[in-house]
């Protein structure tokens, strides 16, 4: 006897199904109580803070190399005197928020699905459960909640650290002073610039987080299906945020059109 | 206002309190793999009631559907006069509440100490303070032989120590019925005597119900007030260990004479 194979495309749209109802629960039960402060600042610590460090060196390393090539390509129209502005603008609006998205992707996301995997195939999920405490609300939730707030803040880590980047590159040139470099640097940037291009990491967390709790929660196959669920967890995050950023781009310019100017 | 009652409901009613777990016809199917196929049987209350099988039969798909984890596709699973396989939410963690579960790896929770596992329940469900947690915890390991481990990680225990903190955590809460997946299974003999020691225990004087998912048949007969042979998915015999050593079913007299059933 053979069993019936579901065809590729119902198994993709199953999937993308299953994906965008526990997302859709995700978002609904972050606003309903009870709320699990003490785990949720557990998260926080995990997944926020201790990200902070890569975010920090990175984004020195991406504001030293912006720097290069904003100087490179300025020289030749005499107009040095604008690549602190200039750097800051490409970063705070597109390279810091996107930057550190793809790099927490990377980050937390294969650490929320191998941490969750390895609990599902090793029954923790449903020892919780069997303790009378909703799974989801302390696992997802939790990590939901603590993505969110911390992308934002980490991402205005990272725009500081490209600056600052940015100085060192300079100064090593032109010797610019640092006062004199952040002066410029945050000449042309406004709120417009900052506020939506900074929220927008609101929904990179929520995606990065959501996308792995699933693939861990639905982790199969003892440590193989862990380790499967960790690269999908990166692969499918980035992904994501890679296309919802152009969406969300779009959606910027539309409400701010200043930005677009 | 006095609403009458029929006799029948009451009767049901009453066999409901003292029963502590009750299956009615229940049927699991996983994919096309036809796990439980029309199981029904009654635990009383403080008994000890013992599912044999051979591997692969349902026996740990049956303890699942008695706390909730898994939900029959027909049939009714009551704890108490509770219907489980109806109730969600706060409703059904009420239930969980009164039942401490046992898992065959023990499934610890490995990002906090074994302590802290224990103590997981008691800070979750009740008002102590973080001292009567702590003591309350150490009492619970010290029953089962692990006092002056509340500060180890899991994985620094052996198999044995894992299920032993396993059944401090599913007790912590002082449960009235305990749920114990393949308590002895990969302990060597004077481990599992242990467990079966304090599982008989808690049983004998301290009313627990007990339901034990197990492959030792030594272990079935010591902890089996009844006992249960589960043979793909449907219910083979059921009796006291007497009743189905006398059985002239060719299966359950080789499981029972046999040293392990499977």
């Amino acid at each position: 006897m053979t069993e019936r194979s579901e065809s590729p495309v119902v198994s993709l749209l199953a999937a993308a199904g299953a994906v965008w109802l526990f997302m859709w629960k995700a978002a609904r039960e972050v606003i309903v109580p009870p709320f699990e402060v003490r785990e949720t600042i557990r998260q926080l610590y995990e997944l926020g803070l201790r990200s902070a460090p890569l975010i920090a060196v990175s984004g020195v390393a991406v504001g030293v190399v912006l720097s290069m090539h904003t100087r490179a390509s300025l020289e030749r129209f005499g107009a040095e005197s604008m690549i602190p502005a200039g750097l800051a603008i490409a970063l705070v609006r597109e390279t810091g928020p996107l930057t550190a998205g793809l790099l927490l992707s990377g980050r937390i996301g294969a650490g929320i699905g191998a941490e969750l995997g390895a609990m599902r195939v090793t029954e923790q999920i449903d020892a919780l459960e069997a303790t009378a405490v909703d799974a989801f609300r302390y696992l997802v939730v939790t990590r939901v909640v603590a993505c969110v707030v911390a992308l934002p803040i980490l991402t205005t880590l990272m725009n500081f650290a490209g600056m600052l980047g940015g100085y060192l590159a300079e100064s090593a040139v032109s010797g610019m002073s640092l006062t004199m470099y952040f002066d410029r640097s945050f000449s042309l940037i406004g709120l417009s610039d900052y506020v939506p291009a900074t929220v927008k990491t609101m929904v990179f967390g929520f995606i990065i987080a959501t996308m792995s709790s699933y693939l861990g929660f639905t982790t199969e196959s003892g440590t193989e299906g862990v380790g499967r669920a960790s690269t999908r967890a990166v692969v499918l995050s980035s992904i994501l945020i890679i296309v919802s950023n152009v969406v969300l781009v779009r959606l910027i310019f539309f409400i701010f059109p200043e930005v677009a100017r | 206002m006095n609403v009458a009652i029929s006799p029948a409901v009451e009767e049901e009613k009453e066999a409901q309190i003292a029963a502590a777990v009750r299956l009615e016809h229940v049927c699991k199917t996983f994919g096309s793999r036809r796990v439980l196929e029309d199981v029904s049987f009654t635990v009383p209350v403080s008994c000890g009631f013992v599912i044999l099988g051979r591997s692969g039969t349902g026996k740990s798909v049956t303890l699942k559907h008695i706390i909730g984890l898994v939900k029959p596709d027909s049939g009714r699973v009551f704890v108490g006069a509770d219907e489980v396989s109806s109730l969600e939410g706060q409703e059904l963690a009420r239930v969980r509440r009164s039942i401490g579960f046992l898992f065959q790896n023990a499934a610890l929770f490995d990002s906090i100490s074994v302590g802290e596992n224990v103590a997981f329940p008691l800070r979750r469900h009740t008002r102590l303070t973080d001292i009567e947690i702590r003591e309350r915890a150490q009492v619970k390991l010290a029953a089962v032989g692990l006092e002056g481990e509340y500060d180890r990680m899991p994985a620094a225990l052996s198999g044995g120590m894992k299920k032993r903190a396993g059944l401090a955590r599913a007790m912590a809460l002082d449960p009235p019925l305990l749920l114990v997946d393949e308590p002895s299974a990969g302990l060597d003999p004077i481990t599992a005597d242990e467990i079966d020691n304090l599982l008989f225990a808690l049983n004998n004087q301290g009313g627990t119900t007990l339901v034990v998912v197990t492959h030792n048949i030594r272990s079935a007969r010591r902890l089996g007030d009844e006992l249960m042979i589960l043979h793909e998915g449907r219910i083979l015999a059921q009796g006291t260990a007497a009743d189905l050593d006398q059985s002239h079913d060719d299966l359950v007299r080789a499981l029972m004479a046999s040293q392990h059933a499977g």
